[in-house]
């Protein structure tokens, strides 16, 4: 799997990768694009694009607004696929789709991903598609080469973990608390050594999101996690400090590799 | 017995091709505690007594199947009949699945409680049922809700229930259950959420049938003591479906009992201003709300706006149960508009001396719609799912009376001054 050698080579030259989330169409492509350049200057690793469902449970309140904002717009799934294939196409790094399992149900699952393959997208994650539900998802993903990312929790017991990470492909998205998007995670040990064992007992790649607010977080996963996974907080920035405030957020984030 | 009933109703949460959990990760270990909860007390007896003992002593079970003697003769057809769940306690059947719910949070551990409601009914309920046991409330609401029901918002508050205002998406039922799902992934630890509808993941479509089901059990009693004889129909109103479950599921395996539940039809069909799934025939299979079932969407899946005179009717999806049920033809779906249900209810209440829900009143008009292909000794059951005091502000408007209007005027100024 193309992804998954990727971010393998992309590791040996960082303690550890960053993902950044955009949902696509908020506030308008024009500033999503610009955003993504953003990433890509700043030596972001992973993008994930988020296609906007009008029920987003998985989502809190930051991200709800915004989903519900483009549908209001009228962007349709088709809008948001081609931007995500002239991104895909314009700048060299992993995208990957995020979005609701009723979008890829109603486009045709198998027809979703043949979709993504196509315009260049590197695997998709669907917060709503537990394993035991959605495996038709994952195994064709799977037999397509693109990646399903499934979604583990400090509350997966033993069993489900290896169950997550023998469904998903390309990394686990690791869920390290309670809870929607959005507000804050501490990372204490308990959610750490959470960490710790879930990367030991199924020996995948860890990306760890959800409530990551900034360098300090992403410093303090080092060590733990593969990948630190930015969302609501791009969206934060973006609104109150505009694109040289991500800028300068992205910047002391690339730092911390950098740091002894 | 009891769990005879899941038997017939599904397999692993799953009902034909509707159903399961469609959760995010971090509430499947809630939705399997739950439902391991729910199984060992569908094989428990003495819960079922404890639950029903409770229905008897406090919510006023068992309700009455009353004859409707005024509609009968005025119609000249079948007989019909009246299930009175607008005497339970709060006004409706939704306190029936409520009170379950509560002894099954007793038995989890759990301290907090949340709900949401569209007409405010169970969302009262659930108040009810919190103040009654000691556990804390928070009950979602779709903040256009809260305003066309805002009698029931002030009861929840007054029975110490924390109300919030849901005004993402649609600001109705779905977006509160969205809202309420976020809560539960985040509180699962000490909080239950009662869902108060036939949907959801599993175990909510069977659970709260099986806590709806004592309508059906008392029902099937009762007509056949009056009758000698089981119903030839029973109309039921279809929003979520537990009051349409709850007076269906007894009669499932009696094939010559014909099950009618009638959806809103708002403005109509062409309107498109309606939350009609099944009858209209405008809903797509899809996954929403943590479950599979027959949702109104346009073509990307994204859930549509939908439109009734009441409130708890106004829901985008509908019981995978029902869905099921309507797809192998055990269970007819209608719709009766928003207009046909003001005439419905004018009728009503002079020919019986009842107020019924406006929800339960498209169930009547339902059966109005129907009656002239039916006979004099055909007997019909409609489930009356609850009353209609909590409409007055809808009714007073829609009959546009206008000495209601000056009242609410005056009452109005009153405030303001
Ligand atoms: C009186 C009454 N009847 C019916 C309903 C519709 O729900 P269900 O279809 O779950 O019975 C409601 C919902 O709030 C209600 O309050």
């Amino acid at each position: 799997m193309q992804i998954e050698k990727q971010i393998e080579a992309m590791r040996r030259e960082k303690k550890i990768l960053l993902m950044t989330h955009q949902i696509i169409g908020y506030p308008d492509f024009a500033a999503n694009e610009k955003a993504i350049e953003c990433f890509y200057n700043n030596g972001v690793d992973l993008i994930e694009l988020q296609i906007p469902f009008s029920d987003p449970i998985a989502d809190g309140p930051v991200f709800t607004k915004s989903n519900q904002a483009v549908l209001e717009k009228g962007i349709k799934v088709s809008d948001c696929l081609k931007f995500i294939e002239r991104m895909a196409r314009k700048y060299p790094i992993p995208f990957l789709v995020m979005t609701y399992y009723n979008i890829l149900y109603q486009y045709g699952v198998e027809a979703f991903i043949d979709r993504c393959k196509e315009i260049g997208v590197q695997g998709t994650i669907v917060p709503d598609a537990p394993l035991d539900e959605a495996r038709a998802y994952y195994d064709y993903s799977r037999q397509q080469g693109l990646a399903a990312v499934s979604i583990a929790t400090p509350y997966s017991d033993p069993k489900r973990l290896q169950e997550i990470a023998d469904i998903g492909s390309g990394f686990i998205y690791y869920v390290p608390r309670k809870g929607v998007t959005g507000s804050k995670t501490t990372f204490d040990s308990e959610i750490l050594d959470g960490i710790q064992k879930a990367k030991k007992e199924t020996g995948k790649t860890i990306a760890v999101g959800f409530g990551i607010q900034g360098p300090g977080d992403v410093a303090h996963l080092i060590g733990t996690a593969d990948i630190a996974i930015i969302g609501s907080k791009i969206q934060l920035v973006l609104e109150t400090e505009g694109l040289s405030g991500l800028d300068q957020f992205l910047g002391d984030i690339a730092r911390v590799n950098k740091e002894e | 017995m009891k769990n005879e009933m899941i038997n017939y109703l599904g397999q692993n949460g799953y009902f034909g091709a509707y159903g399961g959990r469609y959760v995010p990760e971090i509430l499947i270990p809630a939705v399997d505690e739950l439902n391991q909860a729910f199984q060992e007390i569908l094989r428990d007896e003495d819960f079922y007594k404890q639950y029903y003992n409770l229905l008897m002593d406090f919510s006023g079970r068992p309700t009455p199947l009353t004859y409707a003697a005024g509609l009968s003769a005025y119609f000249g057809k079948a007989k019909i009949f009246i299930k009175r769940e607008d005497l339970n306690h709060s006004g409706a059947h939704k306190i029936n699945n409520v009170l379950g719910q509560g002894l099954l949070m007793k038995k989890l551990g759990k301290t907090r409680v949340i709900a949401e409601t569209g007409a405010g009914q169970h969302g009262v309920a659930t108040a009810i049922m919190a103040a009654k046991m000691g556990f804390q409330a928070t009950i979602y609401m779709g903040a256009e809700d809260a305003e066309r029901q805002y009698a029931n918002v002030f009861w929840m508050k007054q029975l110490g229930a924390e109300v919030v205002p849901v005004t993402t998406g649609t600001a109705t039922l779905k977006d509160a259950i969205n809202e309420a799902l976020r809560d539960w992934a985040g509180n699962f630890d000490n909080t239950h959420y009662a869902l108060g509808t036939a949907c959801g993941p599993r175990p909510f479509p069977e659970m709260v049938t099986f806590f709806q089901s004592v309508i059906s059990k008392e029902m099937k009693k009762q007509i056949n003591d009056i009758c000698g004889k089981n119903p030839d129909r029973i109309y039921a109103c279809l929003g979520g479906g537990s009051n349409a479950m709850g007076a269906f599921v007894e009669f499932l395996q009696e094939p010559g009992v014909e099950l009618v539940a009638v959806e809103a039809g708002g403005k109509g069909e062409a309107s498109g201003k309606h939350a009609s799934r099944i009858a209209y025939a405008k809903a797509k299979t899809g996954v929403s709300q943590g479950y599979k079932t027959l949702f109104l969407q346009d073509d990307d899946g994204q859930m549509l706006d939908t439109w009734s005179i009441s409130a708890g009717l106004d829901y985008v999806g509908v019981s995978p149960i029902l869905a099921h049920l309507a797809e192998t033809k055990r269970v007819r779906v209608l719709a009766a508009t928003d207009a046909e249900v003001i005439e419905a209810f004018k009728l009503i209440i002079s020919k019986e001396g009842l107020i019924p829900a406006l929800e339960s009143t498209h169930a009547f008009a339902g059966i109005f719609k129907e009656i002239a292909d039916t006979k004099p000794e055909d007997v019909i059951v409609v489930n009356m799912s609850g009353r209609g005091d909590k409409d007055i502000f809808n009714i007073g408007e829609a009959l546009q009376d206008q000495g209601w209007k000056t009242f609410v005027t005056e009452r109005g100024k009153a405030y303001a001054d």
